[in-house]
């Protein structure tokens, strides 16, 4: 079997695409204008980063006016929710509805919202990784200042019904903000169609480049600056803009947007493939939702071995992974995802997390598919966990 | 996260794993559920360590370790992998990162829980030769 190099990670960061690059170039060495300056150069900076704005609405469903550059998905997540709780707090609301798996750029925020005073509800989520609307609509308070659900799981890929719970927030006049940096470019969204307030976004996970983010806020909502200073972002967000990364945005989102269905179509089988193929080994479980999850999604547990074990396993055979296992997260807990579908600590250490985009061919498939049985096997040999577990006798 | 080639190197190609069927002391340390467990075997002669083998569940830098601790102790009298500190662990692999340096006391403490047992099952009260076995906090 010949090595081969796979990235299967890109739920992590993706690759800037060559037709983003070629769209940022420009904007380095010769269109390099700061977009607020009267002369041409500074014209057309401009007039590339109200273009790149009309793309970024347009695949969202969205008006120009409604979008803001940012530096990142996180600071997407930050104002939304920071600002939105501040604007609520002069009418007296002090409650937030969340979920308990969101990612940390949402989850910490409302951490320190709670420090400040404000009281946070985290719904719960079933063992498939889905929340259900009606719990969101069971925690809305009088004073619930904001309802912020993500759109599509970062580990387990599970797609939440938006669609319910912005009719629920509507019903019951909450604003509702959701973080779609895993969805855009996997799903279609339509913000005014389906309701959504606010709306993060992050350039990286779509083939644009690190650092530059998207918070869509509907007109008529007004939230106060993040950062102040200059007038740039209709006054809304200080800083001279970033225009190559914007630019490069405004490509990346219109090429990832314009074929979700056909990319699905190539992925979801291969994807498919993966899970049949892992889930043949014994005990190993899916986690999250097998249907209502991003087409390039997989996320197994493997018992009786450890996360960080098997991505550096996999990395020596080329292929590039995730995990939840705590020594990937950096703390002694496992996954909080995987800990809200059920997973006992010992199966969440060992959960591997692949998401594959269209450049993992066939073939790919079947070499991930020929790797990862010896190395869970070497791994198992030599796990004393792997002995008790067919010993039958108890290791937790 | 930076592991060191060494690290990396007793990672992919660890000594010493598996079991000894008549092994003279047998130890483990650590949980599933905070993500480490070793377990560790010893052979032992007149006060010598003939061999030593291991099994673990966990991380890049638990592996590694569990190897490293085992060639340390290799040949080396009882007194001497007693005086095995996590430390000289961490050197002997050019450093760990400091978040896996608990995965260094986890090998330090599988060795002397090994010991320990040894002791027992010779009828000797391990605990003033061989001291505490530290279980890693949940
Ligand atoms: C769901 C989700 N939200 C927010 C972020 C943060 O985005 P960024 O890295 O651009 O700050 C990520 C990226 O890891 C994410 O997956």
């Amino acid at each position: 079997m010949e090595k081969r190099f796979i990235y299967a990670d890109n739920a992590a960061t993706t690759a800037v695409s060559e037709e983003v690059l070629n769209a940022m170039l420009p904007h380095f060495r010769t269109a390099y204008g700061n977009a607020s300056s009267i002369y041409k150069l500074g014209r057309d900076a401009q007039r590339d980063i109200e273009d790149a704005r009309e793309k970024v609405a347009k695949a969202l469903g969205a008006d120009p006016k409604e979008i803001f550059f940012t530096s990142c998905g996180s600071e997407s997540d930050n104002w939304a929710i920071k600002g939105m709780a501040e604007v609520q707090e002069k009418r007296g609301k002090k409650h937030i509805i969340t979920s308990v798996f969101e990612h940390h750029a949402v989850l910490h925020t409302c951490e320190y919202l709670e420090k400040k005073g404000f009281e946070v509800t985290y719904i719960k989520v079933n063992d498939k990784g889905l929340i259900d609307p009606e719990d969101v609509r069971n925690a809305i308070r009088e004073d619930t200042a904001l309802v912020t659900i993500m759109y599509a799981n970062n580990e387990i890929g599970t797609i939440q019904p938006i669609d319910e719970i912005a009719a629920i927030c509507k019903e019951k006049k909450v604003i509702f903000h959701t973080d779609a940096v895993q969805a855009v470019g996997h799903v279609e969204i339509d913000v005014h169609k389906q309701g959504i307030d606010m709306l993060s976004l992050s350039g990286h996970k779509i083939h644009a480049q690190k650092g530059i983010g998207v918070l869509y806020i509907r007109k008529g909502l007004t939230l106060p600056n993040l950062i102040h200073g200059g007038g740039q972002e209709r006054n809304k967000r200080a800083g001279t803009e970033n225009v190559p990364a914007i630019v490069g945005l405004g490509v990346a989102i219109e090429a990832a947007t314009k074929n979700i269905a056909e990319k699905a179509a190539i992925i979801t089988p291969r994807r498919n493939r993966l899970i049949d193929g892992m889930l043949k080994l014994p005990y190993t479980r899916l986690n999250g939702d097998r249907d209502k999850r991003l087409p390039g999604n997989l996320n197994i547990s493997f018992e009786g071995i450890e996360g960080e074990s098997l991505l550096l396993m996999l990395d020596l055979n080329g292929i590039c992974a995730s995990s939840g296992s705590a020594c990937t997260s950096g703390s002694l807990d496992p996954s909080h995802v995987l800990l809200s579908i059920g997973l006992k600590h010992e199966v969440a250490h060992g959960s591997l997390r692949l998401s594959i985009e269209e450049d993992v061919t066939d073939e790919d498939v079947d070499y991930i598919l020929e790797v990862i049985p010896k190395v869970v096997e070497r791994l198992r040999s030599m796990s004393p966990v792997w002995e008790k577990m067919m010993k039958g006798e108890k290791y937790a | 996260m930076m592991y060191s080639e060494k690290v990396l190197d007793h990672f992919s190609n660890p000594r010493n794993v598996g079991e000894i069927e008549d092994a003279d002391g047998v130890g483990e340390i650590g949980n599933a559920k905070c993500g480490d467990i070793m377990k560790m075997y010893l052979k032992i002669d007149k006060g010598i360590i003939t061999d030593a083998k291991f099994k673990t569940f966990g991380c890049g830098a638990a592996v590694a370790t569990s190897s490293m601790a085992t060639e340390l102790i290799k040949g080396k009298s009882i007194d001497d992998a007693l005086k095995l500190t996590n430390q000289a662990v961490v050197e002997a692999l050019d450093g760990l990162p400091a978040v896996k340096i608990h995965c260094s006391v986890l090998a330090e403490q599988a060795v002397r829980s090994a010991l320990s047992d040894y002791y027992t099952r010779q009828g000797i009260d391990p605990l003033p030769i061989v001291g505490e076995i530290k279980e890693p906090e949940e």
